[in-house]
């Protein structure tokens, strides 16, 4: 077998058991090379658009209106010392960057990008999102306690009961969606919105989706909550310690995160990859345009929505962060999931 | 074939596991392996065709439990716990009670009996997806236990925060 042919193996063999893990493996390296890159431009579109909105250029040096900065970021990380405190627990402190890492990229594997595009088919889809979001928590614990230092202990403990507090909220908001599609898997639920006219749950579900937008930026330790990270108290918290390759691939993980976060967005209330039947009747050359630009397009509006409220916002105070998850979110999300059910049950 | 390989792998991991958790100095290291621990079992649930339990398990125990435990740990003097010593004085009768329990248990073994089969074959939970049919099950066959438990609970939630609510100055 030559080269090129074992390069179509999976196209012209999908049925045996080689071609179906060779049509896995492409479908992992192309989604985690497109979101890898994403991650690499969304560092400099986010610095971009606050240089922007706060009347500055933003990064201009390197290359065309500084196109290449990432790159050069990355190179710069790379090759930095790799350093571990001595009073640290060093295989926690090795393992903590790369279990966020993890945790955060096998989200991947149940969002559909388009119609039959999707690595993991799974019937609980949702929950392996809700469970990936929770093993996420434990990076930030293990790198806090692992560092053997007080601001990211303190910055570790922060951010864990903020990720745990802000899940139940998360978890709750979806809810509403699973009762309207009556199904857990992602897909069926983009299908089942296209059953309406409107083509979106963001209408009947706004309150879900306003209370998920609201947790989404709590669990991604974005501002206005990145009180794990505040830097006049806690330096830069849980990851006070990491230097180089260590300390972006926190970063990384934040931002696949945020992609995540956005990607549940959009398949639970903006449609996923289809746009409202509505618009199609209208216009109908708009069905001719395929679904993956639909959902990068709206993953791109809600990426923009979290540089946004970063540029606009000021951090939270920690017991209001706390009082708005439980006292706020937490009834609200429950009270949108008994008129859901109440609005289903009369119909 | 395969599903034998993949209990034994489970079941054998899952017991080494549970070792390597109870002789660990380092109550953190502890409740880390216990995190891989439960991810062996939410398999085995996946082996039995139950996604839903899977998930639940990782998001209820993984998620929600566990952290707990590495909160309360994380507060203890870590030094401390390392220097103590392991077992305690009474660890004979430790062992003489596991030992008669498993001998009881390799005694009991062979006398199971699989119980009728339900009306939820592999197939029908299949077809219904399992989330759905566990659903049923709970919610129209046994909602008076279900609703039972969760007043039970309810009630742990309230003695908790009653025992961890501290007296004011005015409530005297």
């Amino acid at each position: 077998m030559n080269i090129i042919e074992s390069m179509l193996y999976p196209i012209l063999y999908p049925d045996t058991i080689i071609g179906m893990v060779a049509v896995i493996l492409v479908k992992i390296a192309l989604v985690l090379g497109v979101t890898m890159l994403h991650v690499a431009y969304a560092t400099y579109f986010e610095r971009k658009v606050i240089g922007h909105m706060q009347v500055r250029m933003g990064p201009m040096r390197v290359g065309f209106h500084g196109l290449l900065q990432p790159i050069a970021d990355g190179i710069k990380l790379f090759f930095k010392e790799d350093l571990i405190p001595a009073a640290a627990d060093r295989t926690v402190f090795q393992l903590a960057p790369i279990v966020m890492l993890f945790a955060a990229m096998s989200s991947l594997a149940v969002i559909p990008f388009f119609d039959g595009f999707i690595i993991a088919d799974l019937n609980v889809g949702l929950l392996y999102l809700l469970a990936m979001s929770s093993l996420g928590a434990y990076g930030l614990v293990m790198a806090g306690w692992s560092s053997n230092s007080k601001y990211s202990f303190l910055g570790g403990l922060r951010s864990s009961s903020q990720v745990i507090s802000y899940e139940i909220a998360v978890g709750l908001s979806l809810v509403g969606v699973m009762m309207m599609s009556g199904s857990l898997n992602p897909k069926e639920i983009v299908l089942a919105q296209q059953q309406h006219w409107y083509g979106m749950y963001l209408f009947p579900q706004f309150l879900g989706y306003f209370i998920f937008m609201v947790g989404a930026f709590a669990e991604t330790n974005r501002t206005p909550f990145d009180l794990p990270e505040a830097e006049t108290e806690l330096v830069a918290g849980y990851f006070v310690e990491y230097s180089g390759m260590r300390f972006s691939l926190f970063f990384v993980a934040e931002y696949v995160g945020m992609i995540v976060m956005s990607a549940i967005a959009v398949t639970c209330f903006w449609g996923g990859w289809s746009i409202p039947p509505v618009f199609v009747k209208l216009l109908p050359p708009l069905a001719a345009v395929p679904g993956v630009i639909w959902f990068v397009l709206k993953i791109y509006i809600h990426v923009f929505l979290f540089y946004w409220v970063r540029a606009t916002l000021p951090r939270y105070r920690y017991d209001h962060l706390m009082a708005l998850g439980w006292k706020v979110l937490i009834p609200l999300a429950l009270l949108n999931i008994v008129a859901t059910a109440i609005i289903k049950f009369m119909n | 074939m395969l599903p034998i390989l993949f209990f034994l792998y489970h079941a054998v991991v899952i017991i080494a596991l549970s070792i390597v958790i109870i002789t660990r100095r380092n109550p953190v290291h502890s409740v880390l392996w216990m995190l891989v621990l439960f991810f062996h079992i939410a398999g085995l649930y996946l082996f039995l065709n139950a996604e839903f339990l899977a998930a639940v398990q990782v998001i209820l125990y993984a998620g929600a439990i566990l952290v707990l435990f590495l909160f309360v740990i994380m507060m203890l003097n870590i030094k401390h716990e390392l220097n103590a010593d392991l077992s305690i004085g009474e660890w004979p009768i430790g062992v003489a009670i596991g030992l008669s329990v498993m001998t009881l248990t390799v005694l009991g073994i062979g006398k199971f009996v699989p119980g009728p089969m339900g009306q939820a074959s592999i197939e029908a939970v299949k077809a219904e997806t399992h989330t759905k049919a566990i659903g049923r099950v709970l919610y129209m066959d046994y909602l008076f236990p279900f609703e039972l438990a969760s007043i039970i609970l309810l009630i742990a939630i309230v003695g908790a925060i009653v025992l961890a609510k501290k007296e004011k100055a005015s409530d005297r």
